[in-house]
């Protein structure tokens, strides 16, 4: 079954290619407005779209402002069973995390829409904010009580040193793992969808018994999907819990 | 060897990495259902942490998997 056209299934890794919309040349800095800065704005332009329609205030809220409601309960009540009451002057921060990143996930599953978060310095950016504000708060509030994070209590006095050490690397490998986390599963997860999106489009261009069996990977990609929004929310949800938990932390150093 | 060559062969032992994960994906979904069979009302209080333990776990097997993209397509 010839088509005549040129079908060919293009590089899975050219979707996360930078690509400079506006020049910007800032003496040796590269400061280009690329295609991810534009989906950073999109993701932006899309949450405050989102707050302006649904904040109505009506005491029976309707459909728009009954999700604004829930999402805002979900992430409270999350927040709020990790660090106690006090934690909620930390909601500002965890909410835009949990919603910058679900829209930028979300966005990404739109064909041709660019992945901000499959970039590892756009994770690690994230990651690095939620450290900072883990140790500056940390600091700010406990002083050199902060350090009772890496010497925890009932633990006995022999092995001690060892599980202070443990405590230290483990508290460095949290926005390593914070930031590869999300990452990876964008990453992979994108990886995978034109890796299978590919072999239908080269199966199908062989033509013949290929082009018969080319469903088989599209019926593939086809169930890939759901799964891709699935992790899409199920990774911010997990990026705002783990922000939460390494708050708590800060608020309460050695009560693990 | 050359390098193509031993990139594609480490990218096919990195994926053994999600052995591991699938394994303990297994286990924490299985100890949730065994659970949620005995005691069906305090099933849907634990979703949250089945979801944080699921995410946790996938995470290893997904860095990886990750690996092998990066031998893959990367290097």
């Amino acid at each position: 079954m010839n088509i005549g056209l040129p079908i060919v299934a293009k590089d899975p890794t050219a979707q996360f290619e930078l690509h400079k919309l506006a020049q910007l040349k800032i003496g040796n800095l590269d400061l280009s407005f690329t295609n991810s800065a534009l989906m950073m704005l999109v993701s932006l332009a899309c949450i405050a779209l989102w707050f302006l329609l649904s904040s109505k205030k009506e005491l029976i809220p309707g459909r728009a402002q009954s999700v604004l409601e829930l999402s805002y309960e979900f992430i409270a009540d999350m927040l709020q069973s990790s660090t106690g009451k006090e934690g909620m002057r930390f909601f500002p921060l965890v909410f835009s995390i949990f919603a910058f990143i679900l829209f930028a996930n979300m966005l990404g599953m739109i064909p041709f829409f660019f992945t901000t978060t499959s970039h590892i310095i756009v994770t690690f950016a994230l990651a690095m904010i939620v450290m900072c504000v883990v140790i500056g708060f940390g600091v700010w509030k406990n002083g050199f009580g902060f350090l009772k994070l890496f010497w925890p209590a009932g633990i006995p006095i022999a092995i001690k040193p060892f599980v202070s050490l443990l405590e230290v690397i483990s508290f460095i490998s949290r926005p390593i793992s914070l930031s590869v986390r999300l990452w990876a599963n964008m990453f992979a997860g994108h990886i995978l969808l034109k890796l299978f999106a590919g072999f239908a489009i080269s199966m199908f261009a062989a033509g013949g018994l290929t082009a018969v069996g080319s469903i088989v990977p599209f019926g593939l990609t086809l169930a890939l999907i759901p799964l891709e929004f699935l992790v899409a929310f199920v990774q911010a949800y997990v990026f705002a819990l783990l922000t939460s938990v390494y708050l708590s932390d800060a608020l309460h150093p050695g009560h693990h | 060897m050359e390098a193509e060559a031993a990139k594609y062969i480490g990218a096919g032992i990195a994926c053994l990495g999600m052995a591991g994960a699938g394994i303990g994906l297994g286990h924490i979904f299985g100890n949730y259902l065994a659970g949620a069979l005995r005691n069906p009302s305090a099933a849907q209080g634990q979703f949250s942490n089945l979801i944080f333990g699921f995410a946790v776990t996938e995470a290893l097997g997904i860095f990886s998997f990750a690996v092998a993209l990066i031998l893959m397509f990367v290097l």
